[in-house]
């Protein structure tokens, strides 16, 4: 068994107010490390056996119609043993 | 003259849609989400509420209902298609608008009768109004600004495409206050405020938003 995981995060033009949120927040507890945050989604899709070329190609075009909205958001598809 | 109003699971107004519609004088018909037929309808209503419970991304889902099959094929034949916030970002998926709607820039849900100017009032749901006109309607959503990119905007822009402008202070970061847009053929029309929550005194803060139903009859009868 395999994990495909999908990264979607919004474009670096597209305003983040969560993100702006949380890198707000940190400061107030004492962390003070971060220049900014991006807050993204992670999908963890499991399948049987090691994934194909044609299956993963099929999960990069099923993240591009449904998991993401490429207007506003990126997408990454890789494999994790 | 028929105009359909779509219920998807998790839509709140298609009960106000409803009797907009048929306070402007025309018949409604109920649509489903799962119907895979249009029931003769002559122009369609896509309401607020939260679809699917807004998974993934608003509207994210609803895009692929069966009804929506019909529905854009319907749209890009020239029917009459109005989405009011769900229904607007309904619209962004589907890519019968060009842009998205993202969590408003102070991330609070706003709720509050808003001030808006109607910048075009050539499309089928605008036509009742005068450009320059101010309208105000109620604002009530949490995933409201729209964000699209630079050559998008300034085509909006340049071919007039904005129908509605927030007035006063932009309440959720939309890029130039835009509260409503068209599609090139001014059939497909997305507004985030809503204008069927404003059509009497009895039940809304004006009557302002009878003109976009009023405005679709216009266009059916032409």
């Amino acid at each position: 068994m395999a994990k495909i995981v999908v990264d979607v995060m919004l474009k670096p033009e597209i305003l983040d107010p969560q993100g702006v949120a949380v890198s707000a927040a940190l400061p107030r507890l004492g962390f003070t490390f971060a220049k900014s945050v991006r807050q993204g989604k992670r999908f963890e899709i499991e399948i049987d056996g090691d994934p194909t070329p044609a299956q993963l190609a099929e999960v990069a075009k099923a993240a591009e119609t449904l998991l993401a909205n490429p207007v506003i958001e990126t997408f990454t598809v890789r494999v994790e043993k | 003259m028929k105009v359909g109003v779509v219920t998807f699971p998790g839509t709140l107004d298609d009960r106000d849609a409803a009797r907009a519609v048929t306070h402007a004088g025309t018949t409604v018909i109920s649509l489903w989400h799962n119907d895979a037929d249009l029931k003769g309808v002559d122009a369609i209503i896509l309401p607020g509420g939260f679809s699917y419970g807004d998974y993934l991304r608003c509207g994210a889902i609803s895009r692929f209902a069966p009804v929506m099959e019909k529905i854009i094929d319907a749209a890009n034949g020239g029917m009459p298609l109005l989405g009011i916030c769900n229904g607007f970002q309904v619209l962004c998926e589907a890519h019968l608008l060009p842009g998205a709607l993202t969590r408003n820039h102070e991330l609070h849900f706003l709720c509050r009768d808003q001030k808006l100017e109607i910048t075009n009032n050539q499309s089928a749901w605008t036509s009742s109004y005068s450009v320059g006109q101010e309208i105000v309607i109620p604002l009530k959503n949490g995933e409201g600004s729209f964000q699209c990119d630079d050559a998008t905007l300034a085509a909006l822009e340049s071919e007039g495409r904005i129908i509605a402008r927030y007035v006063g202070e932009n309440p959720n970061g939309s890029r130039n206050k835009i509260a409503g847009i068209t599609n090139e053929r001014g059939n497909v029309v997305g507004l985030m405020p809503h204008p069927e929550h404003a059509i009497d005194t009895l039940t809304g803060p004006t009557a302002d938003g009878l003109g976009f139903f009023t405005s679709v009859l216009k266009a059916l009868v032409k």
